[in-house]
């Protein structure tokens, strides 16, 4: 049941990330986990950071479009952060879309899609 | 049998070389039209290396059918000359026939060494093998150099026509000038990409202003560079489409309806600003 990849919760939003040596089991124990914890937490955002994948295959495409069709239904969203140019054009060449999939440039952004503010505005510190 | 009298024709050629090594020079470099006594000079000193180099060839071993292709001295001295040639202007036609011009010259300068017709004739056929040989390297190199400029040419293209440019904070654009094939859409593609990674752009304006046609094969480019874009999390804008290009691109049934598009870049710079206004909204982002 274990899978290896740490999940944290910020709130009501999972933030977690896959490495590159991703196979059959942990992905299918990430993915049990994953719906789990939406599921019994109530969890309205899952953000899964990408940045540490130097190649995406179309297995890990598609554990990926498996999450977020899973995620829908359960009610929430799911948002890819930090694919890096290099696999963004690989994924193009293979044809894979990722459909379904809401991507966004770094986990910052992807909280902002999710509705969380960066406290700039706000004072910087309260002792 | 063939061998011993190959060498005695070599001999005598060679000889023939050496003896009348400033008269043929002068002869062959008088044949060719000229301005100046510097560019005659010039003729001239070309000639004398590449005679000096046949003469050197030929007293050697190499077999007559390969002195041209692999004798270093005979194919620097032919580089040189037909590259020379090359930088002034000359057509290649002209520098082949300038070396043939120079089976003349030799053939006339056999006829003034040896009255023995056999002689004659092995030696005018060996002159011909030879500078038929001679004359199509000169070409080979002229086109080879011509390749040459063209890949450079190409190459410098592809740098200087994808500029990404950053338009405002968090937006980009990317002004396409000149017709979009694969290659090309390599380099704006990581071009592209990179910089949205560098400059955490959330928007992507591709301006095909510049871009004469846009047929199918444009347009899957184009689409290829969307996607690429939307995985890294940014959105994509594509404008600058003429109306002769919408036209077209209705006429042969491309579907971008899935992409937005906008007439001029200030439109497309205006969505930039409400995609950017509406991304800090929660929620408002949908897949």
């Amino acid at each position: 049941m274990n899978a290896g990849l740490p999940i944290l919760r910020l709130g009501d939003i999972l933030l977690s990330g896959l490495l590159s040596d991703l196979d059959d089991k942990t992905a299918l124990a990430f993915t049990d986990e994953l719906t789990t914890r939406i599921a019994n937490e109530g969890i309205r955002g899952v953000i899964i950071d990408i940045s540490r994948l130097e190649i995406i295959d179309s297995f890990v495409a598609r554990v990926l479009m498996e999450l977020a069709g899973t995620g829908r239904l359960l009610g929430t969203r799911m948002i890819v952060a930090g694919m890096r140019p290099a696999v963004a054009l690989t994924l193009t060449e293979l044809g894979l879309q990722l459909t379904g999939v809401r991507t966004a440039l770094n986990a910052e952004q992807a909280m902002e899609l999710l509705g969380w503010r960066r406290p700039a505005e706000e004072a910087p510190h309260a002792s | 049998m063939l061998g011993t009298d190959d060498s005695q024709v070599r001999s005598v050629l060679a000889r023939m070389l050496e003896e009348d090594r400033s008269s043929l020079a002068r002869d062959w470099a008088g044949q060719e039209p000229h301005d100046g006594d510097r560019n005659g000079q010039d003729l001239r000193r070309e000639a004398v290396e590449l005679l000096d180099a046949l003469r050197t060839a030929l007293g050697g071993t190499l077999p007559v059918s390969r002195i041209v292709d692999q004798d270093p001295a005979v194919r620097d001295a032919l580089t040189s000359l037909s590259e020379r040639r090359a930088r002034a202007g000359a057509q290649p036609s002209a520098t082949a026939m300038a070396i043939l011009a120079l089976k003349r010259t030799m053939l006339s300068a056999i006829e003034r060494h040896t009255d023995d017709s056999a002689l004659r004739y092995r030696a005018a056929l060996l002159v011909n093998e030879l500078l038929d040989s001679a004359g199509v390297l000169t070409f080979e190199v002229y086109s080879a150099g011509r390749e040459r400029i063209i890949r450079e040419q190409h190459d410098q293209m592809l740098e200087l026509s994808t500029p990404v440019v950053r338009l405002w904070r968090h937006v980009l654009a990317v002004p396409l000038i000149g017709t979009l094939d694969s290659a090309r859409t390599q380099v704006v593609m990581n071009s592209l990409l990179e910089a949205i990674q560098a400059n955490e752009a959330r928007v992507a304006i591709i301006d095909i202003t510049g871009v004469p046609t846009v047929d199918t094969a444009v347009a899957h480019h184009l689409l290829q560079t969307v996607s690429a874009v939307r995985l890294m999390g940014a959105e994509c804008v594509i404008s600058g489409i003429r109306p002769s290009i919408a036209q077209t691109i209705t006429q042969l049934g491309i579907d971008l309806s899935h992409i937005v598009t906008r007439g001029s870049l200030a439109d497309a710079l205006a969505t930039a600003m409400q995609l950017l206004g509406d991304s800090a909204r929660p929620g408002a982002v949908t897949g």
